[in-house]
């Protein structure tokens, strides 16, 4: 499955799930009420300086920094 | 204005609280509703800022309005968040449950703000929603079917446009009207985001999906890879010669004010202790004080017109993968940003961290932050030592000394927090932001927000400053001298006293006992020990040429090892009581106040002793 960690700038996906790394993982439970849950479609928009880390994903209207670590916690499938 | 049309109604005070996702535009009509009728405190034994306010409706109804802080859930996840849960809750210790919430609600922004208020449905308390920003909302093409929305929501929707008294008109009509009745909660087992998906379907036309596109316009400069650090830097550049060049002028003024006020007042006064208790104590500690009072609030408009317009979550972003060397998280920087200008709302501001050993790391190295404190210190050291010369012809080295003070106090914080954040075995430092829309600064806002900071730190001035220094003066005249006895008459002082006592400990660092004498009174403020060394020197530190007259007379007096060993001292040393304070309330842990200043003195002591042996090796003096 594509994570969000991996998706590349610009690219556009649908969220698919969203994982838990723990039971009751906080990272998960926050994403999820930050809108990150399955049906939402998601586009990578800035990705971080240096390195790779962190991104910018336009999600709806609303716009968040992850780090990759949070980010490799929402499963996506691709919009043909 | 119509609010005090009708002051024969009956005034029922109401007790109603502003509730929100970070972004909502909470602020801005809790500002318009209440104007200047707003007091600012914090919550008991947490430094969440409180904010409560007061206003009438048309029809005389006195309301108590409480801004709670911005939370995206009651599942709450840092100090903020919890403040806000437990007063919806009614379960906060010295807080009562509000009769009232006002949600409110950005139109521009409804997917997320609308499963916080699905959340708030479930609490049994009457709501009403406040829906802001849809003139925006309108302009970036979304229509909003309010009447649908608010009949199927079952709660009173007014659109309010915070600009001026008319946009809030609807909400003060609304708060007229009888309590609705406390909507019904989601059924159980019905997922919000479905809900909110519905919602969203049925009442919203969304032509262009919402999309703001001067965001994402601004956001390919801004988070470019490449142009975003540079734009940074020269955001960051401008920011701090501003602060410095800016100030100066109303920086000298005031000086000069202040020193005119006291000539004024006190040429009348017959000298002797009385004249000397105003001068010397309370004026000159004051006095020198209150001169960065420029300074301070420039470098905080900055830091609010930089916050309003949605930028610094920005600044964050960029350099999150700078703060990971530090093992930390962008989160970290807005609040090390702010201790530039004072260490104390610093750390105030380093509750929207949610990480608690991030947050706890945050508020240790936020001392060594170089604070606009130290900089009288700097100056004065610098001028009286450092050669006035040009370094490859266009660079300053009095300048490049102070940059360079800068600099080591910044990579040394790096160090500290990598140190205290190696070992730990810690999951993950998340740094999950949300990069609102940019706007406009609000002026009324940026005005407010400095007046709120101009308050606060006069009344600091008032109280903790002038008292120290009245007990310093008081240790540093009494007893007073017998007649006729030769020298400064501090040397007969308590704190003269105090002062040779001290240099067992500090004459390996090169400090001679009046160093150590001004370092006490440097405690209550750092910047005082610039006139308390003036006083020690028995110059006379009540107006402000005593820095010019104290230059030349050190230079002779002191070796560059121990004025080098000064600088190196300040840039670590905890000299400040209030950011203790400030520590201990927001870590509520002594132990971890008494840790902090143990390592900061130890870095003091260290860099102070091996610049001094260093320095006089180099320059070759026994």
């Amino acid at each position: 499955m594509l994570y969000l960690d991996t998706l590349p700038k610009g690219g556009h996906a649908v969220i698919e799930k969203v994982e838990q790394r723990a039971p009751l993982d906080p990272i998960a439970t926050r994403l999820g009420e930050l809108g990150f849950v399955p049906g939402e479609a998601v586009q990578v928009v800035a990705t971080g300086p240096m390195g790779r880390d962190p991104i910018a994903v336009r999600l709806g209207t609303s716009r968040f920094a992850l780090r990759r670590g949070e980010a490799a916690r929402v499963g996506l499938r691709t919009v043909s | 204005m119509s609010a005090t049309e009708s002051p024969q109604t009956p005034a029922s005070s109401l007790h109603i609280a502003l509730v929100g996702n970070p972004n909502c535009g909470k602020t801005s009509l809790f500002n318009q509703l209440t104007g200047s009728r707003q007091k600012v405190a914090n919550y008991a034994g947490v430094t969440v800022e409180r904010k409560e306010g007061f206003f009438t409706t048309p029809n005389g109804r006195a309301i108590r309005v409480l801004d709670l802080p911005g939370a995206y859930s009651l599942d709450s996840t840092s100090p903020d968040e919890d403040v806000t849960r437990d007063v919806c809750l009614g379960r906060h210790r010295t807080e009562p449950r509000p009769e009232m919430l006002v949600a409110v609600i950005s139109a521009t922004n409804l997917r997320l703000h609308l499963r916080f208020l699905l959340e708030l449905k479930q609490l049994g308390l009457p709501v009403v929603v406040a829906l802001s920003m849809m003139d925006e909302a309108r302009r970036h093409g979304l229509q909003i079917d309010v009447a649908g929305l608010q009949a199927d929501l079952g709660i009173p929707i007014v659109p309010v446009i915070s600009l001026n008294r008319a946009g809030v008109m609807p909400l003060l009509q609304a708060l007229d009207l009888p309590f609705p009745a406390p909507p019904v909660p989601l059924p159980a087992g019905l997922d919000p985001h479905m809900e909110v998906r519905r919602l969203l379907a049925t009442y919203v036309v969304d032509p262009a999906s919402g999309t703001d596109r001067l965001t994402d316009r601004l956001d390919r400069v801004f988070l470019h890879p490449v142009w975003g650090p540079v734009i940074l830097l020269i955001v960051l550049f401008v920011m701090f010669q501003t602060v410095f060049a800016w100030a100066q002028p109303l920086m000298d003024g005031l000086g000069n004010g202040i020193s005119l006020f006291g000539e004024i007042v006190l040429k009348p006064l017959p000298g002797g202790v009385l004249h000397s208790l105003l001068a010397d104590g309370v004026l000159a500690g004051a006095g020198t004080v209150i001169v960065f009072l420029p300074q301070i609030l420039i470098l905080f408009l900055w830091i609010l017109a930089l916050e309003e317009s949605g930028y610094l979550p920005r600044a964050a972003f960029l350099l999150d993968r700078l703060m990971a060397l530090a093992g930390l998280s962008g989160r970290s920087f807005i609040p090390l940003l702010s201790s530039f200008a004072c260490a104390i709302p610093g750390i105030m501001a380093a509750r929207t961290i949610q990480n608690p050993r991030d947050r706890l790391v945050t508020i240790l190295i936020a001392p060594l932050m170089t604070c606009s404190a130290r900089l009288p210190v700097y100056t004065l050291l610098i001028g009286a030592f450092v050669p006035h010369r040009s370094v490859l012809g266009i660079f300053g080295l009095q300048g490049l000394v102070l940059f360079g003070l800068y600099a080591v106090a910044i990579i040394s914080g790096v160090i500290a927090a990598r140190v205290m954040t190696r070992g730990v075995k810690s999951e993950e430092h998340p740094l999950l932001l949300e990069l609102p829309s940019y706007r406009r600064p609000n002026l009324r806002s940026l005005a407010l927000g400095l007046w709120q900071q101009a308050v606060m730190f006069l009344s600091r001035v008032g109280t903790i400053i002038v008292t120290l220094n009245v007990l310093l003066w008081a240790l540093s005249s009494f007893p007073l001298p017998p007649a006729g006895a030769p020298g400064p008459a501090i040397d007969y002082s308590l704190a003269g006293r105090i002062g040779h006592l001290m240099q067992w400990v500090f004459a390996p660092i090169g400090f001679n006992w009046q160093i150590c004498v001004s370092l006490i009174p440097g405690l209550a403020a750092r910047e005082v020990a610039v006139s308390s060394l003036a006083t020690v020197y028995a110059i006379g530190a009540t107006d402000d040429g005593a820095a010019d007259r104290l230059l030349p007379l050190l230079s002779t007096q002191w070796s560059m090892a121990t004025a080098f060993s000064l600088l190196a001292w300040y840039v670590y040393a905890p000299q400040c009581i209030s950011t203790l304070a400030v520590m201990r309330r927001e870590t509520g842990s002594i132990k971890t106040v008494l840790g902090a200043a143990a390592y900061l003195f130890g870095l003091a002591y260290l860099a102070a002793f091996l610049t001094y042996h260093i320095t006089r090796a180099i320059t070759g003096v026994p």
